[in-house]
């Protein structure tokens, strides 16, 4: 039997980020994350994590440096093909980001539609998520119908519907009890399981020492510590 | 891409009844910007009525000399070589016979005694024959009259160019300014339409930018995201122009008489009707083009990158 090896899905190299006015939200980031891996960004407020992210979904370019995304800059990447690009990757927002105009199902299967998924695709696959996330009976209702930990359900069942290689969950239980917290990250783990990338930006102490996963910590927009199995020391 | 495209038509018909209030804000503008594109349309026809009607008085008469008597044969042939001439646009004979007939219905023998009288006593000495000859622009008149002066038939007739000059220049003058005018009303009332329907489109949309910023982090295309809008801007245009088309229907045949007792003969609701397609096709044009143009434009400075 061979034994496959995991690569580095996504490499920093040498990141800084200044937005205007010299504020510095990222300085000399480097680090890698192999695929299959579940990685925790910690850090106080304003340290940098949400910045992080954002410029792996090409939201921001950074100042300097590289960001390499399966062996590609994706910091070189043309406005063209940005969209497909971004459909490599799920992203799981604090405020949620789900469209308020559609409901719960359209919103999932609307992942599904901008990747010229089938109606049958659509059909079959978007009902199971709905039940993975435990939202079967809210299907129909529209986004402010929904309570948050119902809200950060659906945008989780957005992010993994389409099978990324990556999620990127940027502070997915901010705003949630601790009950909804739990089952959330519990979601997470699963889908980290059944082999997708994920980058979880938190500030919640209780989690990332629970998880046992490997923690990039970050201190104005510095990284200080990156250990394999971490603990959250601020 | 027949998946997409049927996706986007989809999503765009979803949204306009989901939206009703902002579907019907739009609706509203549109119907405003074709109305005021009909009524360009419907002006521009009273007004060239109008004109024509000015411009019916605008002619040269051509008589004929009273000491020699000029046969009805040699008449049509005078006609004919008139008609010729390029800056002649219409001519039209009158015979002596029906010149008495107007003349007598203009001044009936129970108002008019002595002038019936008088007309009738002339007859078979006076020829009241004449050729009534119009241009289409003022300054042609003048080549009208030279030509008339120097015909081989000039001993034959009387021009009545001269004292009528300064009216004819006054009436090509009055109508010129007319049609400028309302060129320019025109251009002004057409952009004051496109810069409002443009604007309350944009208002709209500006309440879909953040929608449209996380379509665009899902990964859906521009063409993805800006499809739906254009859809609801042609939904918006069709319901639009489909509303416009009941109103002037019912306006104009509703107003067509009372317009007609201020300018007889001009028939608006026979115009409407006589022109139907082409109002359908500027009704139609109008909406689905301000409604797709629109809203291109205003998810365009949310689709750069």
């Amino acid at each position: 039997m061979r034994l496959k090896l995991k690569y580095n899905m996504i490499k920093f190299e040498n990141v800084t980020k200044i937005y205007p006015r010299n504020t510095v939200a990222l300085e000399d980031v480097s680090f890698e994350i192999r695929e299959k891996e579940f990685v925790s960004i910690v850090g106080k407020s304003g340290a940098g994590k949400t910045t992080l992210l954002k410029l792996l979904l090409v939201e921001e370019k950074p100042t300097r440096g590289r960001i390499f995304f399966k062996g590609k800059d994706i910091t070189k990447i043309k406005s063209g093909k940005l969209a497909g690009f971004r459909r490599e990757i799920g992203a799981v927002f604090q405020d949620y980001k789900l469209l308020p105009s559609k409901t719960t199902y359209e919103n999932i299967a609307y992942a599904l539609e901008v990747i010229g998924a089938s109606e049958e695709e659509i059909s079959r696959d978007v009902p199971k998520v709905l039940e993975i996330v435990g939202l079967t009976e809210r299907a129909n209702n529209f986004p402010p119908e929904l309570s948050g930990g119902e809200r950060q359900r659906a945008a989780i069942a957005r992010a993994l519907i389409h099978r990324p290689e990556v999620i990127l969950a940027d502070e997915p239980t901010g705003n949630l009890d601790p009950y909804h917290t739990l089952d959330i990250i519990r979601l997470l783990l699963k889908i980290q399981e059944m082999g997708t990338t994920v980058i979880l930006a938190t500030h919640n102490r209780e989690i990332i020492n629970s998880l046992g996963k490997r923690v990039i910590t970050l201190e104005k927009g510095r990284v200080v510590r990156d250990e394999e199995r971490g603990r959250f020391i601020l | 891409m027949f998946t997409s495209l049927k996706r986007i038509i989809k999503s765009g018909w979803k949204s306009f009844f989901r939206d009703r209030g902002l579907a019907a804000a739009t609706v509203f503008i549109l119907v405003l910007a074709i109305s005021l594109a009909t009524s360009l349309f419907l002006f521009r026809g009273v007004s060239q009525f109008i004109i024509s009607l000015i411009e019916q008085k605008a002619d040269i008469s051509v008589y004929f000399k009273q000491e020699v008597f000029v046969p009805e044969e040699e008449i049509l042939k005078i006609k004919d070589e008139l008609a010729k001439i390029p800056e002649v646009k219409e001519i039209e004979y009158i015979s002596h016979e029906e010149a008495v007939k107007k003349f007598l219905e203009r001044y009936p023998e129970e108002r008019s005694p002595h002038i019936t009288r008088g007309v009738k006593e002339t007859e078979g000495v006076l020829n009241l024959a004449s050729l009534n000859i119009k241009a289409a622009e003022a300054a042609q008149y003048a080549a009208i009259a030279k030509f008339l002066e120097t015909a081989p038939f000039k001993n034959l007739i009387d021009v009545d160019y001269y004292p009528r000059k300064p009216l004819i220049e006054r009436i090509f003058s009055l109508t010129s300014t007319l049609n400028r005018a309302f060129l320019l009303f025109s251009i002004i009332l057409a952009a004051a339409a496109i810069l409002i329907t443009f604007n309350t489109i944009r208002l709209a949309i500006y309440n879909s930018g953040e929608e449209i910023k996380i379509q665009r982090l899902v990964g859906a295309s521009n063409w993805f995201i800006r499809g739906p809008f254009l859809v609801q801007g042609v939904i918006s245009g069709v319901i639009a122009g489909l509303i416009c088309l009941l109103i002037f229907s019912l306006m104009s045949r509703g107003l067509s008489l009372k317009i007609e007792t201020f300018f007889p003969g001009l028939n608006i609701f026979q115009f409407f009707v006589s022109n139907f397609w082409t109002i359908v096709l500027i009704q139609f044009a109008t909406g689905i083009f301000l409604g797709v143009v629109s809203s291109f434009l205003a998810t365009r400075r949310y689709l750069k990158a």
